[in-house]
């Protein structure tokens, strides 16, 4: 009744949130299973727990913290934490690639 | 226009010297952090007084050359300049005490978004410089202030207490900009689009941008430093197989973006002023907002060339090498901007004007240099020689205290409601522009000659222009010191200040000087862009 | 400036137009804030991720010593702890504030919980000789049967006390944040209209989980 204006404060309705929590669970859940069985795919069990994280991230992003019913202007402020993240990682890794690995050092 | 007939200001709605340190105004705030930011330049500065005095001779002479104790109180000194000039000096400089002041002024807002997140940013800055300043009595850093790894795990005491005052510091310093960029994004007046924002408003708000984005990669390296001197966490040191240049990468991820954070809002200023003292329309007014963007965006990209002579790797080095020329276009986008605008204008060479003239010189020189330093080539020559002290001196110095000296004129009248002698005010530029030139011109040569940088002492054939370099440094402090009497002569005796002295349109200058504590009597409504001259 | 007026029963400051105009920089204020936390964290993630690859079967020795059980349980304990958050601010949005104190207490417990299992963590490695960097005691773990194979093996217990000690100290900081809110919500502070300060620290309680959501896999189970 309260909520006359739906595009500030968009309330998420109780059986969202509490699906959501079930999807976190079980995605908690398939991460152990993966990992009790990774000896049969030793090289992609890193990619597989982290492409879980990243689900399991995305529900917490879009549901929990709202960002899917955010502004964009938050959203793409939220994103730029991210983008300077991967840019430090690339460069750094860039230099520690070529010089510990190709053994390219000035 | 816009008169308050009560008489009532800023400064004298609430009494009390007390009312200064609880005041919500970011009007009241900037002059908190003027004042604070005064007295630790003097610190900084009398320390690069002390260096320039030991390098005025070398030592063999005789003890004319020796003015401090030895080379280990010559290396405290130097980071102490450095670390009091950077960290509180030129960083919080023009954002804190400027933007504070007029960025709401600027876009017709009646405070910033979170006035007590500002007074608060102030307290932040205060806690970290005290804990920096306390370290001097504990022990002394001789780190200089990048604190580079393995040296800083190991030597004097009181790395952590440096490190921990410089990583609160920076808390302020995100604070800040955060603070700017909603009141910039939520605040501006009705009709006050971005794109009639005044400029010196767009590089405040790049550099808040770079604030907001840099400073918690330089939290968690100084984070990590303290980890490592109290737990031996073994991610900096190389005796646990650590990486001390990822320190390196991960200190220039901040530090370079940092450089920009001191230059931006300098260049802001200067719009300001090239602007009002010729009193034309801003040659290229969308091209210089976004280059102040591009400049923010390509600072993240370039912070390698710190490290050419790290030993990262020889692709990572030509990598920033080629992106660090970026630097050159935006930057560049803006002088020749500058320059049109003083093409066939009304000039007048009032002080402010000839301090932004000043920038336009000097910062040019800074920035050629800078170029000629992104040349890997030449940066192993010229790395850790005076080339590379006179070049950031020029762009720091030259580019960014022009700047704030300009600045403070131009504003004067507004903050204070005075006025200021102008023939003083000339005089100080006069001493300062010179004296600065005579400074580090020299150190150009010594550096190209080989004298490396860092060092209390040095060979013989480079005492003549070392003399001529501490002889300009005495030439700086005349200057500052009648830039000082100016200001101080202006607040006591200065005649009182018209609303607008300098004819300029932006909307600070719409209001009473000094303004009224809620800024405008009307709410502004912004009806044109900000420099309709002609 | 201090002055502050009430518009549609909300205290709005003088400098903002109205509740919603305060409401919208608010929050955009707490998510630049929140891209600072990404940002610091995010370091250490770089910095972990490197020396991964650098050292693989270092951090897979190191990794062999964490429990995954316990991270597992803290997981879990998390991700409930952040529903219960989520509906501390649903129920003040649908004006049930009652309700709203008994979710964020749990989540305060749910966060006792995850600390304590932590203190276990930590201490039964500080037992057995393990401690991060170069006070790491191969010889204390020796005698609890553990012959170190990697000379450099407390690199990755610097990075693992670092990340989740740091971690821990937000899950503390999160804590203080959440008891503070929900005694302003107590104090009836909170009603459908206004509720900024429940959901900036519901945002910040969410990325712990989300950092933890990361950390588990990288410390507990990529080794």
């Amino acid at each position: 009744m309260a909520h006359h204006d739906s595009d500030a404060e968009h309330v998420t309705p109780l059986n969202v949130y509490l699906k959501i929590a079930g999807g976190l669970f079980a995605l908690t859940f398939l991460t152990i299973i993966a990992h009790v069985f990774k000896q049969h795919y030793l090289g992609l069990a890193p990619y597989i727990a982290f492409a879980i994280a990243a689900a399991k991230a995305y529900l917490v992003m879009a549901y929990f913290m709202h960002l899917k019913y955010d502004t964009a202007g938050n959203r793409i402020i939220f994103a730029t934490g991210f983008i300077g993240l991967a840019l430090l990682f690339a460069i750094c890794a860039i230099d520690i690639y070529t010089r510990v690995f190709q053994g390219s050092i000035l | 226009m816009g008169h308050h007939s009560s008489g009532k200001n800023y400064i004298n709605e609430e009494p009390g010297l007390l009312s200064w340190f609880t005041s919500l105004d970011h009007k009241r705030i900037a002059i908190l952090y003027f004042v604070s930011v005064m007295t630790f330049f003097l610190v900084g500065g009398i320390m690069a007084l002390l260096l320039r005095l030991e390098l005025f001779a070398p030592n063999t002479t005789a003890n004319v050359g020796q003015v401090l104790k030895n080379g280990d109180v010559y290396n405290q000194v130097l980071t102490y300049h450095g670390a009091i000039m950077v960290f509180m000096v030129i960083i919080p400089g023009i954002p804190a005490i400027l933007g504070n002041f007029f960025l709401p002024l600027q876009i017709g807002a009646k405070d910033v978004a979170f006035p007590r997140l500002n007074l608060a940013s102030w307290y932040v800055l205060m806690l970290g410089a005290t804990l920096a300043i306390l370290t001097f009595f504990n022990s002394k850093i001789d780190t200089g202030w990048t604190f580079y790894t393995p040296y800083s795990i190991r030597t004097g005491s009181s790395v952590v207490m440096m490190v921990v005052a410089a990583f609160i510091m920076g808390m302020s310093s995100i604070l800040t900009g955060l603070n700017f960029i909603v009141t910039v994004h939520k605040l501006r007046a009705p009709g006050m689009s971005m794109f009639r924002m005044p400029l010196f408003t767009w590089a405040i708000y790049s550099t808040a941008i770079l604030q907001v984005l840099a400073t918690p990669v330089l939290g968690i390296t100084l984070l990590l430093l303290v980890m490592e001197r109290t737990f031996g966490v073994g991610i900096f040191d190389p005796k646990l197989g650590g990486d001390p240049v990822l320190f390196q990468h991960f200190f220039w991820f901040y530090s370079h973006p940092a450089v920009y954070i001191m230059i931006l809002p300098a260049m802001g200023v200067v719009s300001e002023l090239i602007t009002t003292y010729s009193k034309k329309t801003i040659f290229g007014y969308t091209a210089i907002a976004y280059s102040s963007i591009g400049i923010a965006a390509v600072s993240f990209f370039v912070w390698g060339h710190h490290m050419f002579v790290s030993g990262q790797s020889e692709v990572a080095g030509i990598i920033f090498s080629f992106l660090t020329m970026l630097v050159g276009v935006p930057t560049a986008i803006k002088m020749f901007n500058w320059l049109a605008t003083l093409y066939k204008g009304s000039i007048q060479f009032s002080a402010p004007m000839l301090f932004a003239l000043g920038f336009l010189f000097l910062f040019a020189i800074g920035g050629v240099t800078g170029i000629m330093l992104a040349v890997t080539a030449i940066d192993v020559h010229f790395h850790d020689t005076y080339f590379v002290v006179a070049h950031f001196h020029y762009v720091m110095v030259g580019g960014t205290l022009m700047a704030i000296m300009g600045g403070f004129f131009h504003w004067f009248p507004k903050m204070f409601g005075k006025m200021y002698n102008e023939t003083t005010a000339i005089a100080s530029w006069v001493f300062i522009f010179i004296g600065f030139n005579v400074t580090f011109f020299p150190q150009f040569i010594l550096g190209a000659k080989g004298m490396p940088r860092r060092y209390f002492d040095y060979v013989l054939e480079y005492e003549q222009l070392n003399k001529i370099s501490t002889m300009g440094s005495w030439l700086i402090t005349i200057g500052f010191l009648i830039g000082l009497y100016t200001i101080i002569r202006g607040l006591t005796s200065g005649a009182k200040a018209p609303d607008n002295p300098w004819g300029a349109k932006t909307l600070e200058w719409q209001t009473s000087s000094p303004p009224i504590m809620h800024n405008f009597d009307h709410d502004p409504v912004v009806t044109a862009g900000p420099y309709e001259y002609k | 400036m201090s002055t502050s007026r009430l518009v549609n029963g909300v205290e709005v400051a003088s400098h903002y137009r109205d509740e919603k105009h305060q409401y919208a920089s608010n929050k955009e204020g707490i998510w630049l804030f929140m891209v600072t936390e990404i940002l610091m964290f995010g370091g250490l993630f770089v910095g972990y991720i490197l020396f991964h690859s650098l050292y693989p079967e270092m951090f897979a020795e190191g990794a062999s010593f964490l429990d995954w059980k316990l991270g597992f349980i803290n997981t879990l304990v998390l991700i409930f702890s952040s529903l219960t958050m989520a509906l501390g601010i649903y129920f003040n949005q649908v004006g049930q504030p009652k309700k709203a104190t008994w979710a964020l207490a749990i989540t305060i417990l749910c966060g006792a919980i995850f600390m304590v299992i932590k203190y276990f963590e930590y201490t039964h490695k500080f037992h057995m000789g393990i401690f991060p960097g170069k006070f790491l005691d191969p010889a204390m773990m020796a005698e609890y049967g553990h012959t170190v194979q990697n000379s450099n093996l407390g690199l990755y217990f610097g990075f693992y006390f670092c990340m989740s000690g740091l971690h821990g100290l937000h899950v503390l900081i999160g804590m203080g944040l959440i008891t503070w809110v929900m005694i302003k919500n107590i104090k009836g502070d909170f009603n459908p209209k206004y509720y900024t300060p429940i959901e900036g620290v519901g945002i910040f309680w969410h990325i712990v989980d989300l950092i933890w959501i990361f950390l588990f896999p990288l410390l507990y189970l990529v080794g």
